[in-house]
C-alpha cells in the first residue's frame, strides 16, 4: 500500500511539478486538478473533424529515451479522445473511453457508454489488476509445491470485476463474496502478505491461520464464505443494517453462476425488494459452475434477469471501465432508496474450478486460450493506457517488477512465518466472555479457549 | 405489571394447582405471578428500549403479535423499523438476520418453532456460530434465535422435534432452554446481550404457565448467567436432571417420592450448552444416583452427553448405579393423543425410573 502510494505521488509530482516533498496524495490529487482546470480547454468543446491527427509514433521499444514533445493530438483512435492536454507533460493525463452497452432489464436507461480514466486512475487500476493476477498466479505455484493445501479457488481472468467494483463504492461501503475471493481481500485493503500467509496457514495470515482461503475478512469485508449461495441472506443483512442505521452506505453482495440457482437467492431477492434493501446483486458470470456450463445448469442464462422483479444489468466484466460505470450506476441507484439491483458481469477464469480442478475436462484450451488473447482484463486496460499515451512501457513494465517483487516478499513471508501456536487451537469460540475450558481429543486434554 | 395481573386473575384452576404442588419457594413478600409469555415478551421489551440496535424479525411478530403472541404489543410500540415480519423464508430471513448481526446490530431472529429452524440451519451453524472462530475473532455474530422447541400438542411429527442436542453439538453456539418464567426473562435478556450467537429454546406448552417471580427477577437489568444450572429442589437421595418442560415434571415426580421418604435433588440445567457439568457433578457425588429426564429422542441426546460428562469426572466414583435416562420415545411422534402422551416422559416414568435406580 505504501508502495502503490509512493509511486503514485511520484507520478502526481511530475505531472504538477512540485517537489516530491512531504506532500501528501490528497494534496498532490488537489494540487493536480487545480493543474488540470488552468491549462485545459473548456469542457465538451466538440473535437471537429479536421482538427484531428495522427498519434505520434511509440518510442522505440528497447530505447531509454524519455517521451519527448508535448502532446496536444488529438487521436481518432475508435473510441478514445484527449479531453485535456498540457503541453509541459510527458502523458496524457485524461482520456474518454467508449465502452459496451449495457444490456438492462426494467430499467429506463443504463449507465453511461462513456467513462472518463485519468492517468492516476489507470495506473492504479492496472496495478491493482496486476496485483491480483500475480498474487493469485503465486498461490498457484505454492499449492503445487503443497505448501498451500485444501481449498484454493484462482480469481485470475476475473480481475476487472473486483478492480471495477472497488473504484466504484467508497471504503465505507460493504462487500461479501463467495469463496473466490482472494481478488475482493485484496482490494478490500488486506495486505498481500496477510493473504498469502492466511492460505499457507500461518500465524501472520490475516485470520491467524484459522480460516484459510474461503475465511478471510477486513472491517466491512464480509469474507470469503464456503456455503454456495449463503452469503447471499447474509449481504441483504448488512444491508438492512445499513438502512437501519440510516448511514447512506451500501453493501455489495456477490455470487457466481452456479449460485444463481439457489433458492435463499430468490427468498432474499423478494426480501430485498419488499424492504427496499440498499444491495447490489453481483452475479459473477464466468460460464462454468465448477464442471457445469451456464447452458446445464440454468433454464435462464439470463442472469441479470433472474431476479425478476429487480432492475438488471448485464456488463462486460471483463473491461474494467465497464464495471465500474456499472457499479457506480447501480451504486447511485441504491443509494437513492429505489432499493435494490442486479449486476451480472460477464467475465472468465483460467484456473480451474479449484486448484483440485485441471478446468480442460468441460472447456478447450483453445476457449482459454482465446479470452486471454482477446479479452485480458489486464491487457485491454494496458492497451487502452499506452496506445492514448497515458503511460508508458517501460513505466509499467517497472510497475510490474515492483508487482513480483512484492508478491515474492509476500510469499517468503508466508513461507517463513511460523505455524499458529497450538496454545491458540481454542481461541476464538465466544466474543468478549470469560475463558471456558474446552475438552480436548481425550477426557484428560483440558485445553483453554479466550476470546 | 398489568398483564400479570391479568393473568393472575385469569390463571384457571391448572395454573393455581401448579402453583400450590410447587410451593411458594424462596419469594419476597411483593411476588407476582408471570406467565412464561409475558416474561419472555417483557424480557425483549426491555432490551429493544434499552439498545437500539436490537430488533425483532420472523413470521407473524409484528401486526399478529407473534404467531404465540410472544411479540404482543411490541410492534405496536416499536414500528416497523424493529419489529419485522417476515416472508416465509426461513433460510432466507435467517441469513439477513446473521448478516445485519455482522454489520453491528442485535437481531433477536423468531423461529415460529425450531422445526423450521432445519431450514436455515445453514446459516446458524456455518454463518453464525463458526465466524467468530474462522476469522479469528474479527467478526463477532450477536444473535439470538429463539422459538418454541419440542413437542407442543397434537401437532404430530413434523412439528415436535427437539433440537436441543443438534444445536448443542455445535462450538460456537450457545444454547440455552428456560424452565420457568424467571428462567425465561433473565436468560432471554443475557441472551440479547451476549455477543455470540444464542439458540433460545422455549416450549410452547410453557407459553401460558405463571409463575411467581420475585421483585428482583423483576429488575430491567435482571440477567441469568449463561451456563450455570440450578438446583431447584434440594435432595439426599438421588439427582434429576432437566431442561425446558421436564423440569416441572421432575419436580412433581420429587413430590410424588417424597411422600415414600425419597428425596430428590432437581436440577433445572437452564443451559444445555455450556452445560454446568460441574453442578451435577456436585449433586451427584453427594446423592450417588443420577437420572436423566428430557423430552428428545434418546440416541446422542442431552441424557447421553450428562453420561458420558460424568463417567470422564470425578463424580463417577460416587455412583451406586448407572446412570438411567428418561427421555422421548424414538419414534417420530404421533398424532392420536393416547400415542402422544405415551410417546413422553410422564411422571409415572420419572417416579418409575428413579425407583428402579435406587434400587428401591
Amino acid at each position: 500500500m505504501k508502495t502503490m502510494l509512493a509511486i503514485i505521488s511520484n507520478a502526481l509530482c511530475r505531472i504538477t511539478g512540485r517537489s516530491a516533498g512531504e506532500q501528501t496524495v490528497s494534496e498532490l490529487l488537489i494540487g493536480l486538478s487545480e493543474f488540470v482546470n488552468l491549462t485545459s480547454p473548456p469542457a465538451a468543446a466538440a473535437v471537429p473533424p479536421q482538427a484531428r491527427r495522427l498519434p505520434p509514433k511509440p518510442p522505440p521499444a528497447g530505447g531509454a529515451a524519455q517521451l519527448v514533445s508535448s502532446r496536444t493530438d488529438q487521436t481518432d483512435r475508435p473510441g478514445a479522445r484527449v479531453v485535456a492536454s498540457r503541453s509541459l507533460s510527458d502523458f496524457t493525463p485524461q482520456a474518454t473511453f467508449d465502452i459496451k452497452k449495457c444490456d438492462v432489464h426494467r430499467l429506463e436507461a443504463g449507465p453511461p457508454v462513456r467513462a472518463e480514466l485519468t492517468r492516476e486512475q489507470g495506473l492504479q487500476y492496472y496495478r491493482t489488476m496486476q496485483t491480483v493476477r500475480r498474487m493469485e498466479l503465486k498461490a498457484d505455484q505454492l499449492y503445487k509445491q503443497k505448501i498451500i493445501r485444501g481449498f484454493c479457488h484462482l480469481y485470475d481472468g476475473q480481475e476487472a470485476c473486483a478492480a471495477g467494483i472497488e473504484a466504484a463504492i467508497n471504503p465505507s461501503d460493504h462487500l461479501i463474496t463467495a469463496y473466490r475471493a482472494h481478488g475482493y481481500t485484496f482490494t478490500r485493503g488486506v495486505s498481500i502478505r496477510e493473504i498469502l500467509a492466511e492460505l499457507t496457514g500461518r500465524r501472520g495470515g490475516v485470520a491467524k491461520g484459522k480460516g484459510g482461503s474461503m475465511h478471510m475478512y477486513a472491517p466491512h469485508f464480509y469474507g470469503g464464505n464456503g456455503i454456495v449461495g449463503a452469503q447471499v441472506p447474509l449481504g441483504a443483512g448488512i444491508a438492512l443494517a445499513c438502512q437501519y442505521q440510516g448511514n447512506n452506505q451500501i453493501c455489495v453482495t456477490l455470487y457466481g453462476d452456479g449460485a444463481a440457482n439457489q433458492g435463499q437467492l430468490f427468498e432474499t431477492f423478494n426480501m430485498a425488494a419488499l424492504w427496499k434493501l440498499p444491495c447490489i446483486f453481483v452475479c459473477e458470470n464466468n460460464k462454468y459452475g465448477m464442471g457445469t456450463s451456464v447452458e446445464r445448469a440454468s433454464a435462464s442464462t439470463d442472469y441479470y434477469k433472474r431476479g425478476d422483479f429487480i432492475p438488471g444489468l448485464r456488463v462486460d466484466g471483463m473491461d474494467v471501465l465497464c464495471v465500474r460505470e456499472a457499479a457506480k450506476f447501480a451504486a447511485d441507484h441504491c443509494r437513492a432508496g429505489k432499493g435494490p439491483i442486479i449486476m451480472e458481469l460477464q467475465t472468465y477464469r483460467y484456473h480451474g474450478h479449484s486448484m483440485s480442478d485441471p478446468g480442460v475436462s468441460y472447456r478447450t484450451r483453445e476457449e482459454i486460450q482465446e479470452v486471454r488473447s482477446k479479452s485480458d482484463p489486464i491487457s485491454l486496460l494496458k492497451e487502452r493506457l499506452l496506445s492514448n499515451n497515458m503511460a508508458s512501457v517501460e513505466e509499467l513494465k517497472e510497475i510490474d517488477i515492483q508487482i513480483r517483487k512484492e508478491v515474492e516478499e509476500a510469499a517468503q513471508f508466508a513461507t517463513s512465518d511460523p505455524e499458529p501456536p497450538l496454545e491458540e487451537l481454542c481461541n476464538h469460540i465466544f466474543s468478549n466472555d470469560p475463558p471456558l475450558e474446552v475438552r480436548g481429543t481425550n477426557p484428560w486434554s483440558k485445553l483453554k479457549s479466550i476470546s | 405489571m398489568a398483564a400479570s395481573l391479568r393473568c393472575f386473575l385469569r390463571s384457571g384452576k391448572r395454573a393455581v394447582l401448579v402453583a400450590v404442588r410447587r410451593g411458594i419457594h424462596n419469594s419476597s413478600p411483593a411476588a407476582v405471578q408471570v406467565t412464561v409469555r409475558d416474561a419472555l415478551n417483557q424480557a425483549m421489551d426491555e432490551e429493544l428500549e434499552r439498545d437500539e440496535r436490537v430488533f425483532l424479525l420472523g413470521e407473524e411478530v409484528a401486526q399478529y403479535d407473534g404467531a404465540y403472541k410472544v411479540s404482543r404489543g411490541l410492534w405496536k410500540k416499536y414500528g416497523d423499523k424493529r419489529i419485522i415480519d417476515t416472508p416465509i423464508s426461513e433460510m432466507g430471513f435467517a441469513g439477513i438476520a446473521v448478516g445485519a448481526a455482522m454489520a453491528g446490530l442485535r437481531p433477536i431472529c423468531e423461529f415460529m418453532t425450531f422445526n423450521f429452524s432445519m431450514q436455515a440451519i445453514d446459516q446458524v451453524i456455518n454463518s453464525a456460530a463458526k465466524t467468530y472462530y474462522m476469522s479469528a475473532g474479527l467478526q463477532p455474530v450477536p444473535i439470538v434465535f429463539r422459538g418454541p422447541n419440542g413437542a407442543s400438542a397434537g401437532v404430530a411429527a413434523q412439528h415436535s422435534q427437539c433440537f436441543a442436542a443438534w444445536y448443542a453439538h455445535c462450538p460456537g453456539l450457545k444454547v440455552v432452554s428456560p424452565w420457568n418464567s424467571e428462567d425465561a426473562r433473565g436468560l432471554l435478556k443475557a441472551a440479547i446481550r451476549d455477543d455470540n450467537p444464542v439458540v433460545f429454546l422455549e416450549n410452547e406448552l410453557m407459553y401460558g404457565v405463571p409463575f411467581e417471580m420475585s421483585d428482583e427477577s423483576q429488575s430491567k437489568d435482571f440477567t441469568i448467567p449463561i451456563g450455570k444450572a440450578k438446583v431447584e429442589r434440594q435432595g439426599s437421595h438421588i439427582t434429576l436432571v432437566s431442561h425446558s418442560r421436564f423440569v416441572g415434571h421432575c419436580l412433581d415426580a420429587a413430590a410424588v417420592l417424597a411422600k415414600e421418604g425419597v428425596d430428590c435433588e432437581v436440577i433445572n440445567l437452564r443451559t444445555i450448552r455450556p452445560m454446568d457439568v460441574e453442578c451435577i457433578e456436585g449433586s451427584v457425588m453427594k446423592t450417588n444416583h443420577l437420572v436423566t429426564v428430557e423430552g428428545g429422542w434418546p440416541q446422542f441426546g442431552i441424557g447421553a452427553e450428562i453420561c458420558a460428562r460424568i463417567m470422564e469426572g470425578p463424580a463417577f466414583n460416587f455412583l451406586d448405579a448407572p446412570v438411567t435416562r428418561v427421555t422421548g420415545v424414538d419414534i417420530p411422534m404421533p398424532y392420536a393423543k393416547i400415542l402422544e402422551e405415551n410417546s413422553l416422559p410422564q411422571v409415572k416414568d420419572i417416579i418409575f425410573s428413579v425407583k428402579k435406580t435406587l434400587n428401591v
